[in-house]
């Protein structure tokens, strides 16, 4: 086997981390959570930094008229089956496919990577935007509009009392390492081919 | 009888000298750079933490309050063995068998003497315990919680007050009792005390998983006074000392006629000796009615019941378990040190403060060399068993503390002072005066191994000008000296909860790590949980009404309520749904003749409230909760008690 199709097999393999580890980790900051509350995105489920966390997000979030956190969401359905097969496809390529092929693979993850994070950034525009008309408290933008609660989609930001923090965990650092490396062995591939 | 009174009279006249000595030795002299020294010693800053956690006790409050050390702010008044509306303790449902006795519901007692559980010798951070002396309890406070979990009535005892002190794994918690009494109690002249009146030495094991209570035995002593106790430990581990005094059985004016013999006692109990014999069959069941009440975590929910026997043991049927040691005169504090060699005998009316010595103690048995008898127990001879005397320290020593690096410190009530001694030498090193009349004094880890020697605390018994006037009785007041360096320095006073008998302190990092936060909902077993809006309800049982309620930041489920009955009893059963650190709901209602319940997260209690009258009454969180926390309220609607109004029960919708 070629030294590149054994990189391929390896990129290939490397996002099935994301069954191991979170994708995206969500934070908020406050005065009176000396514990920051926080919430774990995985490829097919949501979880707690700390014990009870998400039902003191939701708690919390419902003075503004957020919707809770849902127990499930279909991404949580579709997203493993789609890096099941993408995983599975890699493989194939390696054992296969010439270098060609693990550029295809590449710009496949790069596509279907571009369309989870913007699934995930529509998702929390919904979610920090959607308000229940009937919300305790309603807050204003300067402009007058409707004031959304969406975190950010990635980084820190202030959202009236809490700093909300949004960034990839492990799980997405497989996921990238896993593209970064079909890359490599594309170019590998591409490099030794001309010698033949 | 004379010469009695010329004695008190010096004694007096002495501690005037004293007393006037001290207060020109007065630390507020201290000024400028010094002050401001000693006030960092003690200043800890916003959002950091005390090194210490101080236990203290609440005296005639029933109570056990929880300082931080060095700060001496005060974090808690945990409810011990008396009703506190401020935690509805003694007041809930949940609660209120913790104050059952043989005598019926006794919501108040006098608490003397708390101690840590140890493990090897060192405190463990688990569980306190403390002694209610008028009707003879032990109580179990959890240290993940900082409740009371259990309480044990002590049967045949009378005054419990050489209590609540613990081996060194935690095998036993003593109860000795002050009074001597008739065993059983039988009606029967006061004047044939002499003989007739037994004391109770009680020995409670301690299961080590659960924590739980038993009376293994009572060893059934002379009819002296059993004043106070310290476990062995070491080389005296197996061993318990009690101090007595009235070892002339005397039955009236005591403060004469039980300060006759130059020598009174300490105790020597070796109770592993006691155990075998126990385990091995012996000892004698006789009847004895005493209550057992039991805290459950996870029903959140007391239960109490009576015990109908207790095991007695006759210290004549031991041969070699207990021995009398001389101690002169009228022995208040028994004190031994962190190597268990050294017994502190506070004879509180001698000039000296004696010493015994446990290695001489069991030469002395080994050659039978006895001085005699008494009932049967024998006697040891003073000078065989004396370690050494510390020579007139002061006036009226009463407790000694250690603080593990050789150093004894013992309070002096008459003179007013804290003596630092030498052990060994038997030399004074250091004294301070205290303001005024201290009684115990406390160094974290003090009855164990290792104390943590950089604290001493005193407690006081009078304050006089300490505090601004708060009216005839000033408050209580407990004094902080640093021990770290040759001579003590007296850092901090501040004010008590009830009178402060004795305290126990440790480590705050031995505690902190397993305090308990919230109380899961899942593990939550009480009967009338409601573990989600859900599940809340209203049920009527005859004249008998259960509210099955919830809480949660901002509401109550239910919160309209129709169809309860003038002369109703209407149980609220309310689970607070909050799974957050520090979020409690409160409630009450208008008329409960009860308290307000304060509910932890993840926690069920219930109060009873009886409507005598027709209407619309409201409810409302008692406990600042959120931002929502005024509105959070509602309604229960009284019928006539003939009515047909139906049971009904809403939340978020109008009742059709």
């Amino acid at each position: 086997m070629k030294k590149s199709n054994v990189i391929m097999l390896v990129a290939a393999i490397l996002p099935l981390g994301l069954f191991l580890f979170p994708l995206w980790k969500i934070t908020l900051e406050a005065p009176q959570y000396p514990t920051p509350l926080g919430m774990y995105i995985h490829i097919n489920d949501f979880s707690d930094a700390n014990p009870h966390d998400i039902k003191n997000i939701n708690l919390m979030n419902h003075y503004v008229g957020m919707k809770y956190i849902p127990e499930a969401i279909p991404e949580f359905k579709i997203f493993p089956i789609g890096i099941l097969l993408t995983s599975l496809i890699g493989v194939l390529i390696a054992f296969k496919g010439d270098y060609k092929w693990f550029l295809g693979w590449f710009i496949l993850m790069v596509v279907l990577s571009i369309a989870g994070l913007y699934d995930f950034y529509l998702w929390e525009h919904e979610y920090g935007h959607n308000l229940d008309p009937k919300a305790i408290l309603k807050f204003t933008n300067p402009d007058g509009t409707q004031m959304g609660f969406q975190p950010p989609f990635f980084g820190s930001k202030q959202i009236l009392n809490f700093r909300a923090h949004s960034y990839p965990q492990l799980g997405a650092l497989f996921l990238g390492l896993g593209m970064v490396v079909s890359f490599i062995a594309f170019w590998m591939g591409k490099r030794t081919k001309p010698l033949v | 009888m004379n010469n009695i009174f010329k004695t008190i009279t010096a004694l007096v006249g002495l501690s005037l000298v004293f007393t006037s000595c001290n207060n020109g030795n007065s630390s507020r002299q201290k000024s400028g750079a010094l002050a401001s020294n000693v006030a960092e010693k003690v200043y800890v800053q916003p959002g950091e933490h005390d090194e210490f956690y101080a236990f203290v006790s609440g005296g005639f409050s029933g109570q056990l309050s929880v300082y931080g050390l060095p700060s001496g702010r005060l974090f808690k008044v945990i409810p011990v063995f008396s009703q506190d509306a401020e935690k509805a303790y003694g007041y809930n449902e949940e609660t209120k068998p913790m104050l059952n006795t043989s005598h019926g519901f006794i919501p108040w007692d006098d608490s003397h003497h708390p101690d840590i559980s140890q493990t090897n010798g060192e405190l463990d951070g688990r569980w306190v315990f403390i002694n209610g002396n008028n009707t003879p309890r032990i109580a179990k406070i959890d240290l993940t919680t900082f409740e009371t979990t259990e309480i044990i009535e002590i049967p045949n005892s009378a005054g419990n007050h050489s209590s609540s002190f613990v081996t060194e794994n935690t095998e036993y918690v003593v109860a000795g009792t002050r009074f001597s009494v008739p065993i059983p109690q039988k009606d029967m002249p006061i004047k044939d005390y002499k003989g007739n009146f037994k004391g109770a030495l009680t020995f409670i094991s301690v299961a080590q998983e659960t924590g739980e209570m038993n009376i293994k035995f009572q060893l059934i002593m002379p009819g002296f006074d059993y004043d106070l106790a310290h476990p062995g430990r070491g080389n005296s581990h197996g061993w318990f000392f009690f101090s007595t005094y009235n070892s002339e059985e005397a039955n009236t004016l005591l403060e004469v006629n039980a300060s006759q013999n130059d020598k009174d006692f300490i105790a020597a109990v070796n109770w592993k000796k006691i155990e075998e014999y126990v385990n091995n069959g012996g000892g004698t069941k006789v009847p004895a009615k005493y209550a057992h009440n039991v805290y459950n975590d996870h029903t959140h929910t007391a239960s109490s019941k009576i015990l109908n026997e207790v095991l007695t043991v006759n210290p004549a049927e031991v041969p070699g378990a207990v021995f009398l040691l001389p101690t002169p005169k009228s022995p208040h504090g028994c004190d031994v040190d962190p190597s268990g060699e050294y017994i502190v005998g506070n004879g509180k009316l001698s000039a000296n403060l004696t010493v015994h010595s446990f290695t001489k103690m069991l030469d002395a048995i080994k050659n039978e060399k006895f001085a005699g008898d008494a009932y049967g127990i024998p006697i040891l001879n003073f000078e065989d068993v004396l370690a050494g005397t510390v020579e007139q320290p002061g006036l009226g020593p009463l407790h000694t503390e250690f603080d593990g690096n050789g150093y004894g410190y013992t309070t002096f009530f008459i003179s007013s002072e804290v003596v630092k001694w030498k052990l060994g030498t038997w030399e004074v090193v250091d004294r301070q005066p205290c303001y005024y009349s201290v009684g115990h004094l406390m160094i974290p880890g003090g009855n164990s191994r290792k104390p943590f020697g950089k604290y001493v605390v005193a407690m006081n018994k009078i304050t006089k000008d300490r505090y601004l006037p708060t009216g005839p009785e000033v408050t209580q007041s407990a004094q902080l000296y640093d021990i770290s360096g040759d001579k003590m320095e007296l850092l901090l006073d501040f004010p008590t909860v009830g009178e402060p008998h004795y305290a126990a302190g440790c480590p705050a990092d031995l505690i902190k790590a397993n305090s308990k936060k919230i109380f899961p909902l899942e593990e939550n077993d009480h009967p009338y949980v409601s573990k989600s809006e859900a599940d809340t309800k209203v049920v009527r049982d005859g004249k008998t009404v259960h509210i099955y309620m919830t809480t949660i930041r901002s509401h109550f489920s239910p919160d309209n309520i129709e169809g309860v009955k003038v002369g109703d009893k209407v149980y609220f059963h309310v689970t607070n749904l909050e799974q957050d650190y520090d979020v409690p709901h409160g409630i009450s209602i208008i008329g409960a003749n009860t308290s307000e319940l304060l509910i932890m997260p993840g926690q069920t209690e219930t109060f009873l409230w009886e409507p005598k009258e027709e209407g619309v009454w409201p409810f409302y969180c008692t406990d600042f909760c959120s931002a929502l926390h005024q509105e959070m309220q509602g309604y229960v609607r009284v019928s006539g008690e003939n009515a047909n109004t139906p049971l009904k029960w809403s939340l978020g919708g109008d009742i059709e």
